[in-house]
């Protein structure tokens, strides 16, 4: 009985998670099914093609041969965005708990900075990156101009470059659930493992950690999610030399001319975040009871 | 411990606490004395903001003197961290660690001791059958009541055997009822333990009931130490006498003296006929069960000093706006400074 007006209330935000979800994720679902039209967009008849693709390559004689490809590229793809989860992790943890150590006002003004960037187009960011690390750019010219270096370093165009953007782009959103969680522990609660013979680190690893985890999990999906599908990066810092899955999206959109793929691979990326989501939620809720 | 004299067990000597800088800080702490005996449950008594807690929070080590010694067992402590010290805390709204069960709660100073598996085993049982919670070791915090909470926040201080347990206004987040039974329960520990306890509170009534000595405090300063007994029945200062319980404080000229002198309620008697030190009328009388609660209007020159008497049971021949002529004896009368 109670829950009829409760959905009165709700139903602006159902209707928008409906027209700007819902409904796109299905319009993938559905042309994932779909044929490839040779001129882009997708025809009739439905077809489980796309996902066949992702495992076999059709011969001439139209057999399926295994291949690994595509899996050697969501490997990849997994294998970095998993990377920059956690080097995000590893520098947003820190910082979090540094703003929460500052004084109030202080506490706002660096908040401000970690959100400063959401400011400026994210492709325009990524654009500064590179006339930083090229090899005319800032850090080359710099290390040549104090002679460390006769030759550039090859600081582009490799996955060391692609993870530096994933990390830069995506560290707000570990970096603000970790703060707001950690804002919210007791400080008598380390007050009181100081007082109980606690070394610094212990009160980290027994006491802040602990209590910081729900917002932990919230910032390792929130990154690794868009890392997953990213392909700015990748693009345009990778020099697209190494194929990830938010490029390999992105083609089969444009060049390729492959909705149905492209839609079946984006189901893939959306399928492997919710199961993140599931492990992620399932973690902070077994050891915390 | 194994001392043969009698040593003390805390030395405070000349501690000044200024926040801020020296010139325009805010002083928490002016020029405090005080010396603590070992297995001595020790209040210290004041209202919010005379520096009770910055005191306390000095010997568990969270805040540095500005200037000044604290001697723990003749060890100068004023430069060691708290974990250096073994000093353990109550805090005022128990602190325990939401994440752990009561017994990882308890056990957690023994871990961060590196005590072995067995030992803090062994010790945990115990402490829990000290505080009677053995059947709820297994809880989460979040799953107890107040003064089941408060027992938890009693056994992690009192597990790593600490020479000192200080407690923040450990019993001003519980009911009256409670709080009294907590408050003989704090007793019975004290006693069971034989650590000396440090007890913050600005409940005068709370420091008389459990103190062996306090010391009452206001704006940084002590104002006097020692046993309950002594500061009820001689305190030393106006602010003192009206702190702990009530006080009539009656300037020397309305008795035809110099000074000023403070009596209380209940060491007046009332009588209607014989002339007496003082007479006025009465402006109200309560009952209160067993004593009965006189409000007496005195004229003194162009002011009305209001006196309060406090008479044990029904006085029948009084009645409001009544005569009456003041009595006391001259021993419990005792002189303040303005």
């Amino acid at each position: 009985m109670r829950i009829k007006p409760a959905l009165g209330l709700l139903s602006p935000a159902i209707i928008v998670i409906f027209i700007f979800m819902a409904i796109p994720m299905l319009i993938a679902l559905a042309y994932s099914f779909a044929t490839a039209d040779a001129y882009g967009g997708v025809t009739m008849p439905p077809s489980i093609s796309a996902y066949v693709q992702m495992l076999f390559t059709q011969d001439f004689d139209g057999s399926l041969i295994f291949t690994t490809s595509y899996l050697l590229i969501i490997w990849r793809s997994v294998y970095l965005a998993a990377l920059a989860t956690g080097l995000a992790l590893a520098v947003g943890f820190p910082v979090a708990w540094y703003i929460v150590c500052q004084p109030p006002s202080r506490r706002r003004l660096l908040l401000t900075l970690v959100t400063l960037p959401f400011w400026i187009n994210t492709l325009i960011r990524t654009y500064c990156w590179i006339l930083i690390l090229r090899d005319e750019g800032l850090i080359n010219k710099f290390l040549s101009w104090l002679g460390a270096i006769s030759q550039p370093l090859p600081l582009m165009y490799n996955q060391g470059a692609i993870l530096l953007g994933l990390v830069y782009t995506f560290l707000p959103f570990m970096v603000l659930p970790i703060y707001a969680t950690l804002e919210r522990v007791d400080p008598r609660l380390i007050e009181a493992a100081f007082d109980l013979y606690a070394s610094r680190y212990r009160v980290l690893r027994r006491v802040v950690w602990p209590l910081a985890r729900p917002g932990v999990a919230a910032g390792l999906v929130l990154v690794f999610a868009p890392a997953l599908g990213a392909f700015l990066q990748p693009d345009m810092l990778g020099g697209g030399k190494q194929l990830l899955l938010g490029s390999l999206i992105e083609m089969q959109f444009t060049s390729s001319r492959n909705w149905p793929f492209g839609s079946a691979l984006a189901v893939l990326v959306t399928l492997a975040v919710v199961i993140a989501l599931i492990a992620a939620r399932g973690r902070k809720e077994a050891p915390a009871r | 411990m194994s001392d043969s004299k009698p040593s003390p067990c805390i030395e405070i000597h000349a501690v000044d606490k200024i926040f801020g800088s020296e010139a325009s800080g805010y002083r928490a702490l002016d020029n405090v004395s005080l010396t603590i005996k070992d297995k001595e449950f020790f209040t210290l008594l004041g209202p919010s903001g005379c520096g009770k807690t910055t005191l306390l929070r000095m010997l568990a080590g969270f805040e540095t003197p500005t200037r000044g010694d604290i001697y723990l067992h003749g060890r100068n402590v004023v430069e060691l961290p708290p974990r250096a010290r073994r000093v353990n805390m109550v805090f005022q709204n128990y602190a325990l660690f939401p994440h752990l069960t009561v017994a990882q709660n308890i056990a957690f100073g023994l871990e961060m001791l590196d005590w072995k598996k067995p030992q803090i085993g062994e010790r945990v049982a115990k402490m829990l059958s000290l505080v009677r919670l053995e059947e709820f070791s297994a809880r989460k915090p979040a799953q107890l009541s107040g003064g089941q909470q408060q027992r938890v926040a009693l056994a992690r201080a009192l597990a790593p055997q600490p020479e000192v347990l200080l407690l923040d206004e450990p019993l001003s987040a519980l009911d009256l009822k409670l709080r009294k039974e907590m408050q003989s329960e704090l007793k019975r520990l004290q006693r069971e333990t034989g650590i000396t306890f440090i007890l913050v509170t600005h409940d005068q009534e709370e420091a008389l009931a459990m103190s062996d000595r306090l010391a009452v405090m206001s704006g940084g300063r002590v104002l006097q130490a020692g046993t309950p007994e002594e500061i009820y029945s001689r305190p030393a200062s106006r602010f003192v006498a009206d702190f702990i319980g009530e006080a009539n404080i009656i300037p020397g000229e309305a008795l035809g003296r110099s000074g000023t002198l403070a009596i209380r309620p209940e060491h007046i008697t009332l009588g209607a006929g014989t002339p007496a030190r003082l007479r006025g009328a009465v402006r109200e009388i309560t009952f209160l069960g067993a004593d009965t609660l006189f409000e007496i209007a005195v004229p003194h020159g162009t002011e009305i000093l209001k006196i309060r008497a406090r008479l044990r049971g029904r006085a029948p021949d009084v009645e409001v706006d009544g005569h009456v002529w003041l009595h006391w004896p001259d021993e419990v009368e005792w002189g303040v400074d303005g």
